[in-house]
C-alpha cells in the first residue's frame, strides 16, 4: 500500500529492523526501551501536571478579574455621585475591558480543561499498553533463552519490536501534545500577568499601552449606555444629586 | 490479513479486505495532496469502520507482525500532510 498505510507501515517497519539490528541481544533492547517508555510515560504525566497548574493559576487570575468587574462597578458609581462623570467614564471603560478579558480568560480555561481531559485519558491508555508491552517482553525473552527455533523468534521478536515502534511513536505524540498544551498555558499566562488590571486609584497621569487602549474605548457605546443607565439608577434612587446635574450636558 | 492501528492494536481481516482498504487510502491520499480536510476525513473514518467492522482484535499474548499499519485514529489533518511531505510522523 503506498498510501497513509503504506507510509506509516515502511516508517515503523523499518524502526523495528534498526531496533532488532542494533543489539545482539534482543532481550536487552527490549528492556530498554521498555525503560524508555516509563520514562517517557514520565514526561507526559508531569506535563499534565504542568497543564493543571496553569489552569488553577489562570482561573484563580480569572476570580481576581471577577473582583476587579464588581470593584470598577462600585467605584464608578461612586465617582458618579459625587459628580466625577469623567472618573465614572474612566472605571466603566476598565470594567468593559476587565470584562472582555475575563470572557477570553475564561474560554483559555475551559479549554484547557477539554484539554487536560483528553491527555490523561490518553495517558491512561498508554500506561495500559506499557504493561502489556512488559509482558509481551518478557514472553520474548524466555524465548530467547531457551534457545528455540530461531525464527521463531524473530517473528516473535518482529511482532513485539512493532509494538515497541508503536508505542514510541503512540509516546512521541502525547509529548508533543502535552508539550503544546503547557506551551498555550503559559502564553495565556503571561499575556494575563502583563495585561492584569491595577486598582483605578492607581491611575495616575504616566499612561502605558492599556490607557491607549482606553482612549479608543472613549467614545465606545457600551460605556456610553452603562454611564447613562448608572446615571438613570441613581438619579431615581437618591432624588438626583446637583453634582450630577453639573455633569450633564445641557443644551 | 493483520492490521494495526497506530496507538490502539491488531486486527485480524480477511484478506478481501485489503483491496478495499487500498482504495480508500489511495483516495484518502489524493484528498490530502488536494487540501481536501473534510474529504480526508469521510475516508478516514471509512478506513476505521472497516476495520471495526470486519476486523477482529488479536489477543494481547499474540506476537505478530502487521501487514499494514494505520495512523492513529485521531489523526490530524496537518499530520497526515507530513506524512507525505515530509519526515512522516515518526522522526528518527
Amino acid at each position: 500500500m503506498p498510501g497513509l498505510g503504506g507510509r506509516m507501515s515502511t516508517v515503523i517497519k523499518s524502526k523495528i529492523s534498526r531496533l532488532l539490528d542494533r543489539a545482539e541481544d534482543p532481550g536487552e533492547t527490549l528492556d530498554y526501551g521498555y525503560q524508555k517508555q516509563v520514562e517517557m510515560l514520565q514526561n507526559v504525566k508531569k506535563g499534565i501536571a504542568d497543564v493543571v497548574t496553569a489552569k488553577k493559576r489562570l482561573q484563580m487570575q480569572s476570580s481576581k478579574l471577577e473582583q476587579q468587574v464588581v470593584k470598577l462597578d462600585t467605584q464608578a458609581r461612586q465617582a458618579l455621585s459625587q459628580g466625577n462623570e469623567e472618573l465614572a467614564r474612566t472605571a466603566l471603560e476598565r470594567k468593559t475591558l476587565a470584562q472582555t478579558e475575563l470572557q477570553s480568560l475564561d474560554q483559555q480555561v475551559n479549554e484547557l480543561e477539554a484539554q487536560q481531559v483528553q491527555l490523561t485519558e490518553n495517558e491512561k491508555k498508554l500506561r495500559h499498553k506499557i504493561e502489556q508491552f512488559r509482558t509481551k517482553k518478557e514472553v520474548i525473552k524466555a524465548q530467547y533463552s531457551a534457545a528455540e527455533a530461531q525464527v521463531k523468534i524473530s517473528e516473535a521478536a518482529h511482532g513485539v519490536g512493532e509494538e515497541m515502534a508503536d508505542l514510541g511513536l503512540a509516546m512521541q505524540r502525547a509529548e508533543d501534545k502535552t508539550e503544546t498544551m503547557r506551551a498555550r498555558a503559559s502564553a495565556v499566562e503571561e499575556l494575563e500577568a502583563a495585561g492584569t488590571f491595577d486598582d483605578i486609584t492607581q491611575l495616575g497621569p504616566g499612561q502605558d499601552d492599556i490607557d491607549r487602549q482606553l482612549q479608543e474605548l472613549t467614545s465606545g457605546a457600551q460605556v456610553d449606555d452603562e454611564l447613562s443607565k448608572m446615571k438613570a439608577e441613581l438619579g431615581q434612587g437618591g432624588g438626583g444629586s446637583p453634582a450630577l446635574e453639573q455633569g450633564k450636558e445641557n443644551p | 490479513m493483520i492490521v494495526r492501528i497506530s496507538g490502539e492494536g491488531q486486527f485480524q481481516l480477511p484478506d478481501e479486505d485489503g483491496e478495499r482498504l487500498n482504495e480508500l487510502d489511495n483516495r484518502a491520499v489524493a484528498a490530502v495532496e488536494q487540501g481536501d480536510e473534510t474529504g480526508f476525513h469521510e475516508l478516514w473514518s471509512q478506513m476505521l469502520e472497516l476495520v471495526a467492522r470486519d476486523g477482529n482484535a488479536l489477543d494481547d499474548d499474540e506476537l505478530v507482525e502487521s501487514d499494514v499499519i494505520l495512523p492513529p485514529r485521531d489523526i490530524a489533518f496537518a499530520e497526515a500532510k507530513g506524512e507525505f511531505t515530509g519526515e512522516g510522523l515518526i522522526p528518527d
